[in-house]
């Protein structure tokens, strides 16, 4: 190593998926990543287990896909929040200078956080699946009889939905880079907005026909379904572009060009 | 070898850096030196690309650092020893460095042995760790890719004595063998240990450099020296006599002259001297004044 020019010939670039698996290891190795994870992997169980006591208690009937419904609603609740810490903590701790010197091309890095967020995602996912599978189960052992409406649209769906609810914490919080920030926008949009979208539709009709191209929730609900017209399609699209696509994309720009601190 | 060219940084209408050159060695310890705020740390930012520059560019071994495959591998960095997870330990920090840059889980050992960190203590979380332990972490970090060239913000910053005399063991040794150290601080003690090279900077523009020896000439043209001898009123006499200025401090004599003059007139005058050696004061001096007009406190 005496030269005055480094030889760069012998030293391949940092490959994707060693990155990937670098930001996942990032993901559960403070206390904090671990207990995220660990509390929605709770919370579902404990949703799923007290949905199984209600029904049962009350000789209600109930079917597969509605404990996956129950696991659906909390997690579109909780996935955005890991979505947002696994890109706000390299800022909130300012281990990004360690990240960022280590691999300058930074669009690598949100890549494989994107990717974490997925894949963790498709985890919870499966979670979800295996303790309502159980909780079915254990409701046709206590009422002798067992439905398992979940057909794979619905199964697709579900999968969708919860990665988009991911990535929608994922792009606010690569717009914001700061934890409570994200967060408190993400609620706001997630609860506030949709009453918000709903006044403005009684009270003004050309809203009424404006909404559906900017309502991003409503707008999913063509997914459950499977079966929606080519406009309502569009409409996804367009919203999505709306509340994914333009944070996503001017918060990545923001990061590239940031001098990181 | 690193190369600064021109280098120019703006914030609004403050200028960090001004138009900053100069060329760290490989073979050599190069220190950094400049009072708080003098535009340090923002030239080492933008050394590794964390900060785009307003003019100029900075190359490394003839690259820009973004250009650099797996840069950790090449090149070694240590800008802030806090800006780590506070929730993670000290292992597991190098391990995600050794993991991004392809490296076998013994060299986190390896490191962990050089800067003296026990197993126990690599156990710990970094918020439980004291400056001179995240020093010392950060520069196992710095040196885990087995670079050519480092990069060091401030990494005496925290550490005592015996740290601070390790350190100057390990980069020495280190440029022996080759590598290039870049190491920025603002006490000048530190530096005059450790660099064979120093460049000072003031206010964002670079007011000296050289080695210690040509910046003393440079600056003063002639050295001083602290004499005490038996009898130094008699020394004095003698001194004045040669025509050399001499002051009175402590219990001997401040002299403007080499320490060779001074004993020259001692031996001819059968004088016994009982210390004599050169003023350590005078780099700090010179320190002080090539910054004075930047220094955040005005001087006595």
């Amino acid at each position: 190593m005496t030269a005055a020019t480094l030889d760069l010939s012998g030293t391949p670039a940092t490959p994707f998926h060693r990155l990937v698996r670098v930001e996942l290891r990032k993901s559960y190795d403070t206390r904090a990543g671990f207990w995220l994870l660990a509390v929605i992997g709770l919370l579902v169980l404990a949703a799923e287990v007290i949905v199984l006591a209600v029904v049962t208690t009350q000789d209600e009937a109930i079917a597969f896909g509605d404990f996956i419904g129950t696991a659906a609603f909390l997690t579109s609740f909780l996935l955005p929040v890991l979505g947002i810490m696994v890109l706000t903590s390299e800022w909130s701790q300012r281990t990004a200078m360690v990240t960022f010197a280590l691999e300058p091309r930074r669009p690598l890095v949100i890549g494989a956080k994107a990717l974490v967020g997925v894949l963790l995602t498709l985890a919870t996912v499966a979670v979800s699946i295996v303790i309502g599978l159980v909780c079915n189960l254990l409701y046709g052992l206590i009422e002798g009889h067992v439905d398992w409406t979940f057909g794979w649209s619905d199964f697709a769906a579900f999968l969708i939905t919860q990665v988009l609810a991911m990535l929608g914490g994922f792009a606010l919080a690569a717009l914001f880079l700061n934890t409570p920030a994200a967060i408190v926008v993400f609620f706001v949009y997630k609860w506030v907005l949709p009453g918000l979208f709903a006044l403005g539709a009684a009270l003004m009709g050309w809203f009424e026909a404006l909404r559906p191209w900017i309502d991003f929730q409503s707008a999913q609900e063509v997914i459950w379904n499977m079966s929606g017209t080519g406009t309502e399609w569009a409409q996804l699209v367009v919203s999505g572009i709306i509340w994914l696509g333009l944070p996503l994309g001017f918060g990545t720009w923001r990061v590239l060009r940031a001098e990181v601190k | 070898m690193i190369t600064v060219e021109g280098l120019t940084r703006k914030y609004g209408s403050f200028t960090a850096v001004d138009d900053v050159s100069f060329v760290c060695q490989p073979g050599r310890v190069t220190g950094f030196l400049g009072p708080n705020g003098a535009g340090k740390t923002t030239t080492m930012r933008v050394m590794v690309g964390l900060t785009p520059p307003t003019a100029g560019r900075v190359t490394i071994g003839g690259h820009l650092y973004n250009d650099i495959p797996n840069p950790g591998r090449h090149v070694g960095v240590l800008l802030d020893a806090s800006a780590q997870h506070a929730g993670r330990t000290g292992r597991e920090i190098l391990e995600l460095g050794a993991r991004t840059m392809g490296l076998p889980a013994e060299r986190i050992d390896e490191m962990l042995e050089l800067v003296s960190l026990t197993p126990a203590e690599a156990k710990r979380r970094l918020r439980n760790y004291s400056l001179g332990m995240k020093q010392r972490l950060g520069i196992a970090h710095a040196l885990l890719g087995d670079p050519s060239v480092l990069i060091l913000d401030e990494p005496a910053n925290g550490l005592d004595p015996a740290g601070i005399r390790w350190m100057r063991g390990l980069l020495k040794g280190y440029a022996e063998r080759g590598g290039t150290v870049l190491l920025s601080s603002h006490l000048l003690n530190e530096v005059e240990l450790i660099a064979d090279e120093m460049i000072l900077i003031g206010h964002g523009r670079i007011v000296a450099q050289g080695d210690k020896k040509s910046l003393l000439a440079g600056a003063h043209g002639t050295a001083s020296t602290f004499v005490t001898a038996l009898d130094n009123e008699a020394l004095a006499t003698a001194l004045r006599t040669r025509g050399l200025t001499v002051a009175s401090a402590g219990d001997g004599l401040r002299v403007e002259a080499e320490p060779v003059e001074i004993g020259r007139t001692a031996a001819e005058n059968a004088i016994v001297l009982t210390d004599l050696r050169a003023a350590e004061g005078a780099l700090e001096d010179l320190f002080l004044e090539l910054t004075s007009e930047t220094q955040r406190e005005v001087l006595a």
